[in-house]
């Protein structure tokens, strides 16, 4: 995958409900500003700018990117928008790797950000648009269907899903720029949260945050030299397919697998469970965990619920793949940011630099993002030693 | 780096309000007609990369459905920009500078500016805080620049309608262009003003369209083209946004590009050039320092069709499309967004 | 402390900026087909001649193989439940008495679901591979919701695995 590259600097904002005291300015350079000071870098040092967020329609601004050139110091530099639905945090990431992979650029910032609470969220994506079928039930309505499925054909019990919400969100406890910090939480308050999109509860969904998240990525010949830590890049793949194509397998999507097993080649991998010291994976809805530990490879197909049900993936249970360390986007989702903050947290791990949700010793890990229905998807693979 | 070319492009007949087709269905025969000229089939496109807004289709993931036009599967290795398409095509040549195993790229961009008002759509891309409220819309912007360009003395309306005069010419022998004609200087500045310095010939058309380029690396550019667009130079720049911190007589990003791009390296034979505005045409060409031989907009420029978030690409394709026929040389591509040339693309095409 | 003084001091944290733009939607031709029989009481599906699935509504290109589809024809306005999730939340446009079933609805003989509304009868008497026949409205418009909704024929469930694959 071209020249070898690494992040040497990780910036995130505190996420929340509704971050009233920045702009969109003020949110993306203090995740930026904090990146580059992780770096020991400055924004004059920076060659390429790669941004990326969902839907323009979320804040209300087309391209905002244009008007945000000056904030992010890219006068005279290259300024590069990607937007690939939810996985676009993740591909954002991918973009800013290739621009230095290439050749093209040294040393690259990316940022994938989102202020969700400008705009009424399931207006912002699930418009009425006349003509187009209407979606009966937002956003889980979509995904509780297939939700349903799995359930049905792994026979699963009834309190995986709500042992996966119990879990992220413990694990977000250690991580201070989670959203949600519930430290009385209970697997019982999460039983008895209300069925909203039946088999989803409420407490088994995401929160809708208002966050940045930015990466400084550098070629060898600067992370050889840098006084931070580097995340060395293993390998990063994509794969998009259909939304709604005849006989897709919409629980376990074939470009997630593919995806899967092309960023796996190209870092080595051929266990997942077994090389990978944890993983930052985008489960939006807590069933979406077993359901990737399949797709991904961690077990096989109808198996993923016994690893999550036996504690693999749980840091305070001491599992072997823990999964989620900083709270996943069960615990804090500003869409645009939510697969960067994958990325970035997979980088920080075998970094050692993920603090009170740090895996001991970490040196492989893997980050994913996901988005559209289950058919967008951006992975990479990073480490401590170089490739 | 890799050698990388255009190999093949195709485009939608550009109307002014398509009412039978969407988007992907507009794409779609697009796509294949693009394939089949370049030799390929879809499962031997190894990157695809496409460039739309949403803002303009009036919805969110309004590239999602255009993915149907293209037939993804088995899965693809695919990429979206919230851009013109021109930087989709800089992201597959990325992808393929990146990764030895990408050889071949297919880019597609598309608009229907029919369905909003784009002078009101194009306001939301302000400043959401200062600007957007004052609710100035894109044709007054430009008409800033153009009184700027009067009033430092460096152009007159006769020479906006000059270029439209020869963009609306060149036209005339484009069959996919939406406007064409003869027109004498004088008789389009007896037209009346839009926004005072700025006259109908001097805004570019609303149109509805779609575009594809295929681009492929080395040896299989070599072995499905006869002669190869080779993109030689290729970089994009931007400059703040707000027009009262701009020169507006200058576009400081598309002068760095074009020299990262390389285009003083040689003789220009064409170029075409995203200039929306016809004082955008003056500033482009002083920025990318373009002789007076050479032949600008040979296609008729965005003054015959304007595609919006495609118009990028398309000048990409019209460069590469005479190179490939060996009609030129060496050309010039341009591409720009954001109000008064505010981000550009410079890239430089060869046929050696 | 006078107004002014008061309002200085306290910071700006949010404005609005009203945006409004209208568009007039295209349909497409593979819709304004589909929604053109829908107003007749008919539900049309196509067929790729490449794949051979029959796509629900009808497409214009094959969403897989990317070649022109066949001619629309009629299909049957009854079919399985694939799966479904009840909703017990209402959101900002919807009209629905929660809880309500919102399922994918296979219609005989087709490759790709519908989604849409499964009523009379209990929410929790709903189950994968339950048989379902559409129910139109007396007032028919070139809209999908000239199906008000689908509703249980009685008719013996069919078995996960006939329909597994379109999972
Ligand atoms: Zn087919």
């Amino acid at each position: 995958m071209g020249r070898r590259c690494a992040v040497i600097g990780i910036g995130q904002t505190k996420y929340m409900d509704r971050n009233l005291a920045v702009s969109h300015r003020g949110l993306i350079r203090d995740a930026a500003n904090k990146a580059l000071a992780d770096a020991k870098m400055t924004w004059q040092d920076i060659d390429c700018i790669v941004i990326g967020k969902a839907p323009d329609t979320i804040e209300g601004v087309m391209m905002p990117e244009l008007y945000l050139a000056d904030a992010l110091g890219a006068q005279g530099k290259p300024l590069f928008r990607v937007h690939t639905a939810g996985s676009v945090g993740g591909s954002t990431a991918i973009v800013g790797t290739k621009m230095v992979a290439s050749g093209v650029h040294d040393r690259v910032l990316v940022i994938g950000w989102q202020k969700q609470s400008e705009s009424q969220a399931t207006w912002a994506l699930s418009p009425r648009i006349p003509f187009q079928p209407p979606l009966t039930a937002g956003a889980g309505g979509f995904f509780a269907p297939h939700v349903r499925a799995y359930i049905r054909q792994s026979n699963a019990p009834d309190h995986i899903g709500i042992k996966v919400a119990y879990k992220d969100r413990k694990h977000a406890l250690k991580n201070p720029y989670a959203h949600l910090h519930q430290p009385d939480l209970t697997l019982e308050a999460i039983k008895n949260s209300p069925m909203l999109w039946d088999p989803i509860r409420f407490g088994e969904t995401c929160p809708s945050s208002d966050g940045a998240c930015a990466m400084v990525i550098v070629s060898e010949k600067y992370a050889d030299r840098s006084a931070s830590p580097p995340a060395w890049i293993h390998g990063t793949a994509w794969r998009s397919e259909p939304t709604i194509m005849a006989g897709r397998d919409q629980v376990n999507p074939l470009g997630g697998r593919e995806c899967a097993k092309d960023v796996y080649r190209q870092a080595g991998v051929t266990n997942p469970r077994k090389d990978f010291d944890c993983a930052e994976i985008y489960v939006p809805f807590s069933w979406f965990e077993p359901m990737w530990l399949e797709n991904l490879g961690f077990a096989e197909r109808g198996e993923g619920w016994k690893l999550t049900d036996k504690g693999a993936t749980s840091l305070d249970e001491g599992g072997d793949i823990p999964w989620n360390c900083s709270g996943g986007v069960l615990s804090s989702n500003p869409i645009g940011a939510s697969g960067t903050i994958r990325f970035a947290e997979a980088a920080m791990q075998v970094r050692g630099t993920a603090g009170e949700h740090q895996v001991e010793g970490a040196k492989l890990a893997l980050g994913h993002a996901y988005g559209g229905g289950s058919q967008f998807f951006a992975m990479w693979v990073v480490g401590s030693k170089k490739p | 780096m890799r050698d990388i070319a255009i190999i093949a492009f195709a485009q939608s007949a550009n109307k002014r309000n398509e009412q039978i087709y969407n988007e992907a269905e507009i794409l779609a025969p697009v796509a294949r007609e693009a394939l089949q000229k370049a030799g390929l089939k879809k499962e031997e496109i190894d990157f695809t990369c496409s460039g739309s807004s949403d803002y303009l289709a009036g919805q969110p993931f309004s590239f999602v459905i255009a993915l149907n036009a293209i037939g993804a599967w088995p899965p693809i290795q695919e990429s979206h920009v919230e851009a013109d398409a021109a930087w989709a095509l800089y992201e597959c040549w990325i992808a393929m500078q990146a990764d030895e195993s990408i050889n071949t790229s297919l880019v597609y961009g598309f608009g229907k500016q029919s369905m909003g008002s784009p002078r009101d759509v194009m306001n939301i891309l302000n400043d959401p805080y200062v600007e957007t409220p004052l609710w100035c819309d894109t044709i007054s912007m430009a008409a800033l620049q153009g009184r700027a360009l009067i009033d430092a003395g460096l152009a007159t309306e006769r020479d906006f309608a000059a270029v439209a005069a020869r963009n609306l010419k060149h036209a005339k022998s484009n069959p996919k262009a939406q406007c064409k004609g003869d027109f004498t200087v004088d008789e389009l500045l007896r037209s009346p003003t839009l926004a005072s310095p700025l006259r109908k010939h001097d805004c570019p058309p609303i149109t509805d369209g779609a575009c594809v380029v295929i681009l492929a690396a080395g040896d299989t550019a070599k072995k499905l083209c006869k002669r190869p667009a080779w993109i030689r130079g290729i970089d994009h720049r931007i400059d703040v946004q707000a027009i009262g911190r701009r020169d507006l007589t200058r576009a400081p990003s598309a002068q760095i590009a074009a020299e990262k791009a390389g285009v003083g390296a040689g003789k220009v034979d064409i170029a075409e050039l995203h200039a929306l505005f016809t004082p955008q045409d003056i500033i482009l060409r002083k920025e990318l320092g373009l002789a007076s031989d050479c032949v600008i907009n040979p296609s008729g420029g965005v003054h015959q069709g304007n595609p919006m978030m495609g118009t990028g690409l398309v000048r990409f394709g019209e460069v590469a499309d005479r190179i490939i026929r060996g009609e030129a040389n060496r050309g010039v591509a341009h591409a720009t967004q954001g109000p008064c040339l505010q981000q550009n693309m410079v890239a430089v095409l060869e046929g050696k | 402390m006078s107004e002014a003084q008061s309002t200085e001091k306290k910071p700006v944290t949010y404005i609005n900026t009203p945006v409004a733009v209208k568009y007039d939607y295209t349909a497409g031709k593979a819709t304004s087909d589909f929604m053109r029989a829908v107003a007749q009481g008919k539900i049309l599906g196509n067929r790729c001649p490449q794949c051979n699935r029959v796509y629900v509504p009808n497409f214009l290109v094959c969403v897989q193989c990317a070649v022109p589809m066949g001619e629309p024809f009629e299909v049957p306005d009854s079919g399985i439940v694939l799966t479904f999730c009840i909703v017990n939340i209402k959101f900002y446009d919807q009209v629905l008495e929660v809880p309500y079933v919102s399922a994918y609805v296979l219609l005989d003989g087709t490759d790709l679901p519908l989604m849409h509304l499964v009523q009379e009868c209990n929410v929790n008497d709903v189950r994968m591979g339950m048989r379902v026949k559409a129910v139109w409205k007396e007032e028919l418009s070139p809209s999908l919701e000239s199906i008000r909704y689908f509703k249980p024929t009685g008719e013996p469930d069919a078995a996960l695995e006939t329909f597994k694959e379109y999972l």
